[in-house]
């Protein structure tokens, strides 16, 4: 009744059976509650067409996605009463394309486009709970680091936090918007843009898109120093999210050596194309960098200088009690709670998920090389900062066995005049650092983007971060924030 | 204890002196561009349709300019006519103190920041405390500036400071292309800044707009807003240009 497919792929959209609403309906809740994730949920309106939504379901267990769709009025009856994780994108269906869910139980806005009648933005009806003794926090959309803004309203009885709301939409440069009608020459510095810190990730799943649209093969070669990227971003990432962690409970030798080998991190993927982000190194057809042999060996012995120095840094936070005594039990999410509502990456490894892009629907060089699921069964701030402890052991292992097997071929191959297949559905998948990014594409007649929907993992993590910090004091919240790490400019798009 | 004690010892110091030993800098850095003297008309048409930002353009004299502030420094126009008109070194120096310093033709090199004059050199050449404002940054501007906090950079040795609230602040440093939607809250934290205040763009999109020039949802850069005193060209910047470009606002290169 379906089209089932493995990631990447293309598929024709008239092979995409178009089922009654009962039937669509069904099909996501049935496959929700046999493991399965609802990875996307759109709405695709074409001018003067009839507007249809299409899920995308992820099936970990087969390694395979299955895309469904059904013809939409104005309203339908929202899944999210009988199927939590759905609840942001009927909201986002509900703003973007204006199809009502009917009974949504939380159909406020999501980004605040800024369009003539709409709310302008932190403007929502916040939830409030009133009592005794009861007050409100509220932070934001400037805070007091160097980060990015968003808006938090806690509601409190004395220091326990009974709910955390987050308001976000302050970052919305409307790059979904954009996407329509390209590729085009600024498309791919959107993709490096989308979450500037995930620039390899984003792009990757763009590029690994376009190929599967335009049936182009990559070079083995481009696929490893893909990977070595996309794993070189992990590392300093996660680094610094320990180094971070350390920071705010004020461990400071793990927070300011953290804080210096992430840079060394950042440092390497500059040594492969000159940005510290990756900026460049991406294109559709492989990689506009090649590492040759001095440039290999120079990576090599950086890696191997930041292992010893990350272990040792990383190694006093688990050997420290207190440090321990302040992570552990700290913002705890079930693994009910995170299937329930699709969380994902290490925050969902951190509740003993196995889930993992890499594993479940590998792409890639991940096809052929594969890391094994780094997962912890507490849910709390320890096992998130633990999995990502792991995660950084298993891509500094990975990065080097790939170095000394680095496949001897091209970097690229041409895509400057790639042909993208019409009339179609693209998806790609890839495990980022913060967790499952996907990317799907309907193309028009002339293969051009008739619409592009992004996924980063911050659009099912973010509530995530509120619901670990239920019944948690406030004093907690950096902690909790740090430990998710998510992105504001990726869900604001 | 005695084991932190150790770890500190094998970390070793890792500060690294300003400016920046050769090595410190990666070798693919793409910095500050030249332009070939005397380029085929082919060869240039080729290198101004190649740019996704219109960064570079033909000017009164028909002679080939590239405008640093719109720049995302991704190389397409070396790529389109390699070797032949537009060249990235790798100096990283690159902040200039006005929109028109920014732009490079084979006769003219960008006019890179001078330092601040008179009362203003006095009040903020020793010490500057900024308050940082992302206003739809994609957190590569927004790191590579809280990097400087790093012992790597130790933003303190230079009398800098990141403060969290504007009433302490000497300045604001913005990045992002100011979406409408923090328009408001990027112009109150402003507001609060007691004067004299500076304002700093960092980033392509505080200075242009970035890869967002033109979208209703953005306002093109801060310029516009606020008048501006620094800006440092790039996407991101290195974390040695907005380094190098504070220390000139300050006097001290």
């Amino acid at each position: 009744m379906s089209a089932t497919f493995r990631n990447p792929a293309v598929i024709p959209i008239a092979e995409i059976p178009v089922l009654s609403f009962a039937v669509f309906r069904s099909c996501i809740l049935d496959a929700v509650s046999g493991g399965s994730r609802v990875s996307a949920l759109f709405c695709h309106a074409p001018e003067g067409q009839e507007r249809r939504l299409f899920a995308l379901l992820a099936h970990p267990g087969q390694n395979t996605l299955e895309a469904v769709t059904t013809r939409v009025g104005n309203t339908y009856p929202a899944m999210t009463p009988v199927c939590p994780q759905v609840h942001l994108f009927e909201r986002e269906m509900a703003e973007q394309s204006s199809v009502i869910p009917l009974d949504h139980p939380w159909l406020k806005p999501v980004r605040f486009p800024n369009r003539p009648g709409a709310a302008p933005v932190g403007r929502t009806d916040f939830y409030t709970v009133e009592g005794d003794q009861v007050h409100e926090v509220a932070v934001g959309p400037v805070h007091a680091g160097i980060i990015e803004p968003g808006h938090f309203r806690f509601q409190c009885h004395g220091e326990t936090v009974l709910h955390l709301e987050i308001s976000l939409g302050y970052q919305h440069r409307g790059i979904e918007r954009a996407l329509v009608n390209g590729p085009d020459a600024r498309t791919i510095h959107y993709m490096e843009t989308l979450a500037g810190d995930t620039t390899i990730g984003h792009t990757m799943a763009y590029c690994q898109l376009v190929e599967a649209l335009g049936s182009i093969r990559l070079p083995l070669r481009a696929e490893a120093l893909r990977a070595i990227a996309l794993e070189l971003e992990r590392l300093a990432n996660h680094t610094g999210d320990l180094g971070a962690l350390a920071a705010d409970i004020g461990y400071l030798p793990t927070a300011s050596f953290c804080g210096r080998i992430r840079g060394d991190f950042l440092n390497m993927s500059a040594l492969l194309c000159g940005s510290r982000f990756g900026r460049g190194l991406v294109r559709p057809g492989g990689v506009a960098f090649d590492l040759e042999s001095g440039r290999l060996q120079e990576l090599k012995k950086r890696l191997t200088a930041a292992k010893r120095d990350v272990t040792g840094a990383v190694k006093l936070l688990w050997n420290d009690p207190s440090v321990l005594a302040r992570l552990e039990d700290t913002g705890r999410l079930s693994v009910e709670q995170c299937r329930e509502l699709g969380f994902v990456g290490p925050a969902a490894r951190a509740t003993g998920m196995e889930q993992d892009v890499r594993a479940d629907l590998p792409f890639g060089y991940y096809r052929f090389f594969q890391i094994p699921v780094a997962s912890m069964p507490h849910g709390d701030v320890f096992a998130r900062a633990y999995v990502r402890w792991i995660e950084i052991q298993r891509s500094l292992e990975f990065i080097l066995n790939t170095l000394s097997t680095l496949p001897e071929e091209h970097t690229s191959c041409d895509a400057s005049s790639l042909h993208l297949e019409p009339h179609s559905l693209a998806v790609s998948l890839v495990e980022g650092w913060r967790g499952e990014i996907c990317h799907v594409a309907i193309t028009a007649r002339d293969g051009k983007f008739a619409q592009y929907k992004v996924v980063d993992p911050s659009f099912h993590n973010w509530h995530g971060l509120a619901v670990a910090m239920r019944n948690g004091q406030i004093s907690d919240f950096p902690l909790c924030n740090k430990s998710f790490n998510l992105s504001y400019c990726g869900f604001d798009l | 204890m005695i084991t932190a004690l150790i770890e500190r010892l094998l970390q070793g110091h890792r500060t690294q002196p300003f400016p920046p030993a050769p090595d410190a800098l990666p070798d693919r850095l793409r910095g500050m561009p030249s332009i070939a003297s005397n380029p085929s008309a082919e060869d240039c048409h080729r290198c101004i349709a190649s740019c996704p930002m219109q960064a570079i353009s033909l000017d009164g004299n028909e002679e080939m300019a590239i405008d640093l502030g719109r720049c995302l420094f991704c190389g397409a126009c070396e790529e389109a006519a390699p070797g032949s008109v537009i060249r990235f070194s790798n100096d990283y120096r690159l902040a200039s103190g006005a929109r028109d310093n920014m732009i490079v033709t084979s006769r003219r090199k960008a006019i890179l920041a001078e330092a601040l004059k008179h009362e203003s050199l006095r009040l903020f050449g020793r010490s500057l405390k900024l308050r940082q404002v992302s206003a739809g940054g994609c957190n590569a501007c927004e790191a590579d500036t809280n990097v400087l906090n790093t012992l790597a950079f130790d933003l303190g040795r230079f009398g800098i400071q990141f403060v969290a609230s504007p009433r302490h602040a000497d300045g604001l440093l913005v990045t992002g292309p100011v979406t409408e939607n923090m328009r408001v809250a990027l112009l109150k934290t402003w507001e609060a800044i007691p004067s004299p205040r500076l304002v700093i763009a960092v980033g392509a999109c505080a200075i242009s707009g970035g890869p967002f020039a033109g979208h209703p949802e953005v306002h093109n850069g801060i310029a516009h807003i606020v008048p501006v005193d620094l800006f440092v060209p790039g996407c991101p910047p290195n974390p040695w240009t907005i380094l190098d470009g504070l220390l000139r606002l300050m006097g001290r290169v």
